[in-house]
């Protein structure tokens, strides 16, 4: 018992920072139809304004959480202005590869400029055990956890509630009449790469707290896992990814957990292939079949 | 015996029937038409009767070669090959694939050729290429589309990819032809040779043929027998000449008079 | 009939030729060893785009799994060779991995082109390539984690430049048959297709299992070229780079994805030299090109010798 609520709790923490990613995958993917291949780098280029403004500076962890998402955001903005915006008529797959292309120059770019080293991450704030009945909880996860569902909520209160939300949601559905109805098509677009990278740039500090670590290659794998958990809560919920992003990491945590970690990633694939043999569009997708 | 019977076909799209309760039959080397205001449902049982999508209840056989096929639950692609063709209402041809294609493509369970054949080129797979083309070509000619063979389909003026997906349909060799709104889009000339062009292919191939259509010059010269839906149901059904006087389908083309 | 005796004949000048002309440059010392790896390499590539151009480009399937199916091929000869290290074990090997792949690509493209479409199709491959590598990555007769190493080379460039020739002629004759105009059709309009009576799901299968096959062929001259393999090698990068080469060439023509393949390759060689700075130039060009290029460097234009005939003719007719 005490064993299932301890990894519970682990599982949740990993689970909240693969939501956070998987939230920006699906907000992306929503509004341009793109598979974001750079936004785990983003995430990674967040670990590391983390990084840098806490050993140099000293930041604590509420202004170096928020120099983090600044960072993400900017990054995002540019590199949509930049590298995708020129492409928004052609064809999916070029774009596709540019965002593969981004990937690679985010990940290389670092390495060349700061080595390929993983490198330790600073302490923000003193870790301290809590030991609840044989459970071990530390103050960090608690604090990644309550982080993660605060940006949550509020992600939802910003697309609910703003005028810019209803503007992103009318873009996701329909572009061109959304432009015709008066809505700024490039700022929306230019806001949910803001919203979306902001996130991943705090889960960049999130996981490097967690695990006390980080490098440049570090957003590649959460990167395409926290793409498979935004498509197996249906791309474009935010629910969903939300959702998505737990499921992940209480797999893998239990996987682990049972002795079977050096299978955790093919069962993490495969739960994902038979979720979408029945539900194609995912678990809050909407699935829409196209009219003869 | 019918060719094609229909027995109580309902479909339903979440609370709304679209096709409600729909029997009809055509029979060998017919030209039926089915008319109707716009949603009335008659794209629907197309879909219905093509296998597109699945019926919600009732039942549709095909009788030929002294044989019973129940397509009730048959895809679409076993529904083709038993003989049923179609077009679409808004044009679904390969777009990026040239003419010739798109009639070589609509032949592919026609001929065989064998993928060690082909892979290897042996002198089978020549002979069978130039059959199916000299066939294609014989179609194609028809309806005046030699020129055009080697034009992408998507460079075609809008009336001729009407015209090209009939050939392709005919390609498939169907018993039955559905033809969505054919003269669709066409100006008047158009659509007179259109009427004529569709007499000839359903003498010359000794085919039936129903056909979806708004413009009621071509619907009166061409067919024989009239089915009119309305709001999913059989409203009417009779020659041209009663159609024309049946007064439940003037209130439901006019809409319920005052006077 | 005739005039395609000329057409086969041209193509097979141009093999002859070509194998002559590389036989000659080594001979002659201008192809080094380091040349001659950048060959090998870019024929392993051209075996590999092209069947996953046969699947993307053709079928319109969109397949993120590739390198799975090489690490089939790759696995199967390492095994096979390491007890039977003759040129017979290597053949062997070759046709083991082929029909492995063909059987896992059938069970997998089964399992998700009835249901799935585009990204999320793409997402399935992934993950099925993925559990592939996982498995391999946890067995004892594949070396696990390590990989394996000192795997007999069996093959040397002409092997590599006669497979690139034999999948290629297979290929393109698979496209232009009857196979490939129902291939095509599914590409262009699922529903058209099935109602024209081609079974999507068949077709579909039929592209992405011919596709595996050529994956795994070169997966096993990678395995016996390199003698080093590990499960590392087939991963999700690997797939992706396969995909830039067909995107980089132009989804759907062949030969854009010879030219892609040829210029990556060289790229990557001469940018050895830059050490640590290759990948970030390499970064820039791909997006640089896709910018400037979106439909890749050749669209999906093609090279045939009826075409250039057909204009040497016509020059003919006008001079005269």
């Amino acid at each position: 018992m005490q064993t299932v609520l301890q990894q519970i709790i682990n599982a949740l923490s990993l689970g909240s920072i693969y939501a956070l990613l998987a939230l920006g995958y699906s907000m992306v993917y929503g509004i341009i139809k793109l598979i974001n291949f750079a936004h785990g780098d983003i995430y990674m280029l967040g670990a590391f304004a983390a990084y840098y403004v806490i050993s140099l500076w000293h930041f604590n962890f509420i202004t170096a959480l928020l120099t983090a998402m600044v960072v993400g955001a900017v990054s995002g903005v540019v590199i949509e202005y930049f590298a995708y915006r020129p492409l928004r008529k052609s064809p999916r797959i070029a774009v596709l590869i540019t965002a593969i292309g981004v990937s690679f120059l985010l990940e290389n770019g670092m390495s060349y400029l700061v080595g390929s080293n993983a490198r330790s991450f600073p302490q923000v704030i003193e870790q301290v055990n809590y030991n609840l009945g044989g459970v071990l909880i530390s103050n960090i996860q608690i604090l990644i956890l309550v982080t993660a569902l605060i940006l949550m909520v509020l992600l939802q209160l910003i697309i609910k509630k703003t005028k810019m939300g209803r503007a992103m949601r009318a873009v996701s559905v329909d572009p061109e009449a959304a432009e015709l109805v008066g809505v700024n098509v490039n700022h929306t677009i230019s806001f949910t790469f803001a919203l979306g990278s902001a996130l991943a740039g705090a889960a960049g500090i999130l996981i490097g707290m967690y695990y006390n670590q980080i490098d440049p290659l570090m957003g590649m794998t959460p990167g395409i896992k926290a793409f498979v958990a935004a498509v197996l809560g249906g791309i474009g919920s935010v629910p969903g990814a939300s959702l998505g992003g737990f499921l992940i990491g209480i797999l893998e945590t239990f996987f682990q957990s049972i002795g079977l970690s050096a299978y955790k990633d093919a069962v993490v694939y495969l739960v994902l292939i038979v979720i979408l043999l029945f539900l194609p569009a995912g678990i809050f997708g909407k699935n829409t079949e196209e009219k003869v | 015996m019918h060719l094609l019977q229909v027995d109580h076909v309902v479909r339903k799209f979440g609370g709304l029937t679209a096709v409600n309760d729909v029997s009809l039959h055509l029979d060998d080397q017919e030209l039926v038409a089915l008319i109707g205001p716009n949603g009335a449902g008659k794209t629907t049982l197309f879909n219905l009767l093509t296998g597109m999508i699945p019926v919600t209840s009732g039942k549709i056989v095909l009788n030929k070669n002294s044989q019973s096929y129940d397509l009730t639950k048959e895809s679409a692609t076993k529904i083709a090959d038993l003989g049923l063709s179609r077009t679409f209402q808004n044009i679904r041809l390969f777009k990026d694939l040239t003419v010739m294609d798109n009639v070589l493509t609509a032949m592919t369970n026609k001929y065989h050729e064998g993928f060690m054949t082909a892979i290897l080129r042996l002198p089978n797979f020549y002979q069978t290429e130039c059959e199916m083309r000299v066939a294609a070509e014989k179609l194609l000619a028809i309806f005046n589309l030699t020129a055009n063979a080697n034009t992408l389909a998507k460079n075609l003026p809008y009336g001729t990819q009407r015209r090209l997906e009939i050939v392709r349909a005919l390609a498939t060799r169907p018993q039955i032809l559905f033809l969505d709104e054919p003269a669709a889009g066409m100006n008047p000339e158009e659509t007179a040779d259109l009427t004529q062009l569709i007499k000839y292919i359903q003498t010359e191939f000794k085919i039936t043929v129903l056909l979806i259509e708004h413009d009621m010059s071509l619907v009166m010269n061409l067919a024989q027998r009239i089915y009119v839906l309305d709001q999913g149901q059989i409203l009417a059904t009779g020659t041209p000449e009663e159609i024309k006087v049946n007064p439940k389908v003037i209130e439901a083309y006019l809409g319920e008079g005052d006077e | 009939m005739k005039a395609n005796l000329k057409y086969i004949l041209s193509w097979l000048a141009v093999m002859v030729l070509g194998f002559a002309l590389i036989d000659v440059l080594i001979l002659g010392g201008v192809i080094d060893t380091f040349i001659e790896n950048m060959l090998v390499t870019i024929g392993i590539n051209i075996i590999l785009a092209t069947g996953l151009n046969l699947i993307i480009g053709f079928s319109g399937q969109f397949s993120l799994g590739h390198a799975g199916f090489m690490a089939i091929g790759a696995y199967a000869t390492a095994i096979i060779t390491q007890y039977w290290s003759t040129e017979l074990g290597f053949i062997i090997s070759l046709f083991v991995g082929m029909a492995l792949a063909a059987i896992i690509a059938a069970i997998i493209g089964t399992a998700t082109f009835i249901r799935l479409k585009g990204d999320y199709l793409a997402i399935a491959t992934l993950g099925a390539a993925e559990i592939i590598r996982n498995v391999i990555n946890n067995l004892k007769i594949t070396g696990g984690s390590s990989g394996m190493f000192n795997i007999p080379q069996l093959c040397s460039w002409p092997t590599v430049y006669v497979l690139v020739c034999i999948t290629t002629v297979v290929l393109l004759n698979f496209i232009r048959s009857r196979d490939g105009r129902a291939i095509k059709a599914v590409r262009e309009d699922e529903i058209a297709a099935s109602a024209m009576g081609i079974n999507t799901t068949k077709w579909k299968l039929a592209a992405f299992v011919l596709g595996g096959v050529t994956a795994a062929i070169a997966g096993s001259l990678h395995a016996s070229y390199l003698q080093t393999i590990a499960p590392s090698d087939f991963g999700i990068m690997e797939s992706i780079s396969i995909l830039v080469i067909v995107v980089l060439g132009g989804v759907g023509s062949m030969t854009g994805t010879f030219l892609a393949a040829t210029v990556l390759g060289v790229l990557d060689t001469v940018l050895q030299n830059f050490g640590s700075l290759r990948m970030v130039i390499y970064a820039i060009a791909l997006i640089l090109i896709m910018i400037f290029k979106p439909s890749g460097l050749l669209g999906n234009w093609e090279f045939s010798f009826k075409n250039l005939f057909a204009r040497f003719t016509k020059k003919k007719e006008a001079r005269s």
